[in-house]
């Protein structure tokens, strides 16, 4: 009978603590989500910038045809979810990716949403569009596509030269809503019309950027918050302040360092913070069109004189990876196994012998302990990239190479680096999605605006479409290996290591997931919700 | 006395003039333009797109017609657009003004209301541990940059009552309103206190002794009446000076004073339209603050007749 009784009060203990969890799980309605922002945006418009200071506040008002499922750490090409888009195909040998899209949507201003909003949003980013981006940062991804097609309002399809998987992957991007016809890209850059969970209220340059619900939203019963605010501070350390002292609901995302870590979570210590790769590789660009780094024997003795281990310990208390182009395991879905990454030259655990092996090159090329080679490191005036750049120089003088650094205002950084005024620069690379077709047509294609040094190697570029057009997962993974194996040995841009940053907020806030593999494709929150 | 303030307004108009040449073309030298850096923060460049670009804002033209352009502007009261936002320069420019008028007001009536009876406390008790204390105070206005100084005021706020003293557009209660603007007015304005204070000290000592001050005495006048009716009315003419100069320099304080404490004041405002080579934002309002400036000069001068009837401005 006390058995009896037993089961009955447990029974009861667990139904009771089912449903608290239940009801404490439960997302809520309401409430202004309150955020600082890390600095001010130029402008509204995403097609048009190339930082995350522009997805952050603007992603919530735009959707996708289809985006990476948000409540996934992890951007795969199988948690592609649609958002505009009802459904996909490909079709015609895999050359045509079909979309029948979502009905009765509309956009901000009440007009309806139709497939003719998503011709002339691609067409815009190819170029083909009487109307111009001021800026197409991102012109190149759609390089293989010969048009878009609409079959009514509700039918489009990108059309390619020739397959491309990874296609569907860029669409997914943070980085791709899709625009409104009927409003000017100039329109766009300062007061954004979309058709997502949350609708712009206003942006006052180095101030603030409100977003309040979309009431008409077509996921019903989202979003849950009734708006989201961003104070612009630029102040790092006042921003964790007000943080710390409950003046917000959230930092900025990834924007909380390492060693800052520690002190948000000794003031605060109720917030929550997560730590996460963001596929940020910091890395060095070597102008090769000119003495010295025209020499190959120069070039592979300073990527020999790296120790990766060093810079993470250093900057980030040992939490970074070291890695090739694409990102490191296990975020990173396309890493290379780490004995391949160690039969790279410079990736050997053995610093000294990759030092000695580095001295022997360097004196080939005709210097060494009585003629040390002077060269300058130029960077941008930041402390993320000054602070590697100050360790490279430490590193270099290992192999009679006595480093200068060159620091650089942001607004000459580009300049100088096109007009090939620099010999060594350490730069950060951030990958908008984890695809290799992204990666490497980007930053290594002969001709790309993003490729800096101009690197260009033909048979390097015949098994980048090699691999784009690959649709066995496994056998395209190979070849991206071996094609970022030959980046690294040909020195084109040396990866240093790639970064990891924290993200905090304070505890009553839900449903944020911090993406691992890219700092651009997370920030919808139609999901969050605050529990007070 | 009329022919001196006309020769003083033409001066005042040639300064300009030249301010707004110097402002003009300083910016020009700077190396990198707002193109470069939409560029950098796009990531890529075009050489196409770039030109368009400069075409597009009018950066493509011969200096001297865009001097002329932005001049001539400027005097009808059309500041153009911003490179950046887009918008009217005047709507993103007027909206900021009174809340750095009335932060840099609350710090130069700190300094006042603290430097000049401090100042007077200390040469009157000359030698006295008082003296040393409130010396030492001044030093270390002196010293503590006011972006440490604002920082040390957030962090021990935040660690001592877990509060963050960060501006409010709204205040609800008069507390937070004092908040808004009386620490970060006071986190800027302890050094010019501090000036205020060693200044007041030092012309007060050398009136101290003058025979008259002296003879004051003699004829039994208060210390009250002595001090302050009649040494400290003979010693405040460098102090006028100082805390005219200080209302011009006041603006470099604020700038790390604003973006320490997040307040969206012009001077802030001013550096982030530099960092973006803003032309249409940095050169309006320099010469706004240049007009500020000299005029202040100017009253600052007319003041000296008001509070010593020796000066008299002739030809």
């Amino acid at each position: 009978m006390r058995s009896v009784w037993a089961f009955a009060a447990m029974a009861a203990l667990s139904v009771l603590t089912v449903s608290t969890t239940t009801l404490a799980g439960e997302p809520k309605q309401g409430g202004i989500l309150r955020m600082y922002h890390r600095d001010s945006p130029g402008n509204a418009s995403i097609h048009e910038g190339a930082t995350y200071s522009l997805n952050v506040p603007f992603m919530p008002v735009f959707n996708n045809l289809v985006i990476y499922k948000q409540d996934e750490a992890q951007n795969r090409m199988d948690n592609i979810v649609p958002e505009l888009a009802e459904s996909w195909a490909w079709v015609n040998d895999n050359k045509t990716l079909a979309f029948k899209l979502r009905q009765g949507v509309k956009w901000h201003d009440g007009k309806p949403f139709t497939a003719a909003d998503v011709k002339c949003t691609f067409d815009m980013l190819m170029g083909k569009a009487p109307q111009k981006f001021r800026q197409n940062p991102r012109k190149s991804w759609y390089d293989q596509v010969n048009d878009i097609s609409t079959n009514g309002d509700f039918e489009v399809s990108f059309n390619l030269k020739r397959p491309q998987p990874s296609l569907l992957a860029l669409l997914a991007s943070g980085y791709t809503p899709v625009y409104p016809c009927h409003v000017s890209p100039g329109d766009m850059r300062t007061h954004p019309i979309g058709t997502g969970p949350f609708k712009f209220v206003e942006f006052k340059a180095n101030e603030s950027i409100k977003l309040t619900r979309n009431p008409d939203y077509w996921r019903k019963g989202r979003p849950y918050l009734d708006g989201i605010e961003f104070t612009i501070i630029p102040n790092r350390s006042t921003a964790i302040l007000a943080f710390v002292a409950g003046k917000f609901d959230m930092a900025f995302p990834t924007e909380v360092s390492i060693p800052l870590l520690k002190d948000v979570k000794s003031q605060a210590p109720n917030a929550v913070c997560v730590v996460e790769p963001n596929n940020v590789a910091t890395n060095i660009i070597v102008n090769s069109s000119a003495p010295p780094f025209d020499n190959i024997d120069i070039r592979r003795a300073m990527a020999l004189s790296l120790d990766r281990k060093a810079f993470i310990s250093i900057m980030f208390e040992g939490q970074g990876d070291v890695g090739g182009t694409m990102e490191p395991a296990p975020a990173g879905l396309w890493a290379m196994p780490k004995e391949m990454l160690e039969s790279i030259p410079g990736y050997g655990p053995d610093i000294n012998a990759n030092r000695e092996e580095a001295k022997k090159l360097m004196q080939k090329a005709g210097y060494g302990p009585d003629k040390h080679l002077a060269v300058k490191v130029s960077t941008r005036n930041i402390p993320v990239y000054r602070d590697p750049a100050v360790i490279l120089i430490d590193q270099l003088k290992s192999i009679y190479i006595d480093g200068e650094l060159d620091v650089v205002e942001t607004a000459n950084w580009f300049p100088k680096i096109a007009r090939k005024d620099y010999m060594l620069g350490l730069n950060l690379t951030g990958n908008a999605v984890d695809d290799p077709d992204q990666s490497f047509y980007e930053n290594y294609s002969c001709g790309s605006e993003r490729n800096y040094t101009n690197y260009c190697n033909k048979e390097i570029e015949k098994l980048f479409d090699v691999q784009s057009q690959e649709t066995d997962i496994a056998k395209r993974k190979k070849l991206v290996w071996d094609i970022d194996k030959k980046l690294q040995e040909d020195v084109a841009r040396p990866i240093i290591f790639h970064a990891r940053t924290g993200s905090c907020w304070q505890p009553y806030v839900k449903g944020v997931t911090v993406m691992s593999n890219s700092s651009y494709n997370g920030y919808r929150y139609e999901d969050v919700w605050m529990d007070k | 006395m009329f022919a001196y303030l006309v020769r003083r307004l033409f001066l005042m108009l040639v300064t300009l003039f030249g301010i707004s040449v110097v402002i003009f073309f300083l910016l020009r030298i700077v190396p990198g333009n707002i193109v470069d850096i939409l560029f950098a923060a796009a990531g890529y460049v075009d050489p196409a797109d770039k030109a368009n670009l400069e075409k597009e804002l009018g950066i493509d033209r011969p200096l001297i017609v865009q001097y002329w352009h932005w001049i001539s502007g400027f005097l009808r009261g059309d500041f153009g657009y911003s490179y950046v936002s887009e918008k009217p320069a005047l709507q993103e420019i007027l909206p900021r003004i009174p809340i750095t008028a009335r932060l840099a007001g609350l710090a130069l009536l700190f300094s006042a209301s603290i430097g000049i009876p401090l100042g007077v406390i200390s040469a009157v008790r000359q030698g006295t541990r008082l003296d040393y204390a409130l010396r030492v105070v001044s030093l270390s206005g002196l010293s503590l940059p006011s972006f440490w100084l604002g920082l040390l005021i957030l962090t021990a706020s935040v660690a001592m009552f877990n509060q963050m003293p960060i501006f409010n557009p709204n205040p609800a209660t008069w507390l937070e309103a004092f908040a808004t603007y009386a620490v970060p007015a006071a986190a800027v304005g302890f050094r010019s206190a501090a000036l205020t204070m060693r200044i007041t000290r030092s012309s007060m000592l050398e009136v101290l002794r003058q025979d008259y001050i002296r003879t004051a005495r003699a004829k039994g006048a208060s210390d009250a009446a002595v001090n302050y009716k009649h040494a400290l009315k003979n010693a405040i003419l460098p102090v006028i000076t100082v805390i005219g100069i200080e209302a011009a320099f006041l603006i470099g304080g604020l700038i790390v004073t604003e973006t320490v404490f997040n307040i969206p004041g012009v001077a802030r405002f001013l550096v982030e339209a530099i960092r973006w080579r803003d032309y249409p934002i940095v050169q309006n309002l320099v010469m706004l603050i240049a007009v500020v400036v000299v005029s202040a000069n100017f009253i600052v001068d007319m003041l000296y007749a008001v509070f010593d009837p020796r000066i008299r401005y002739t030809d």
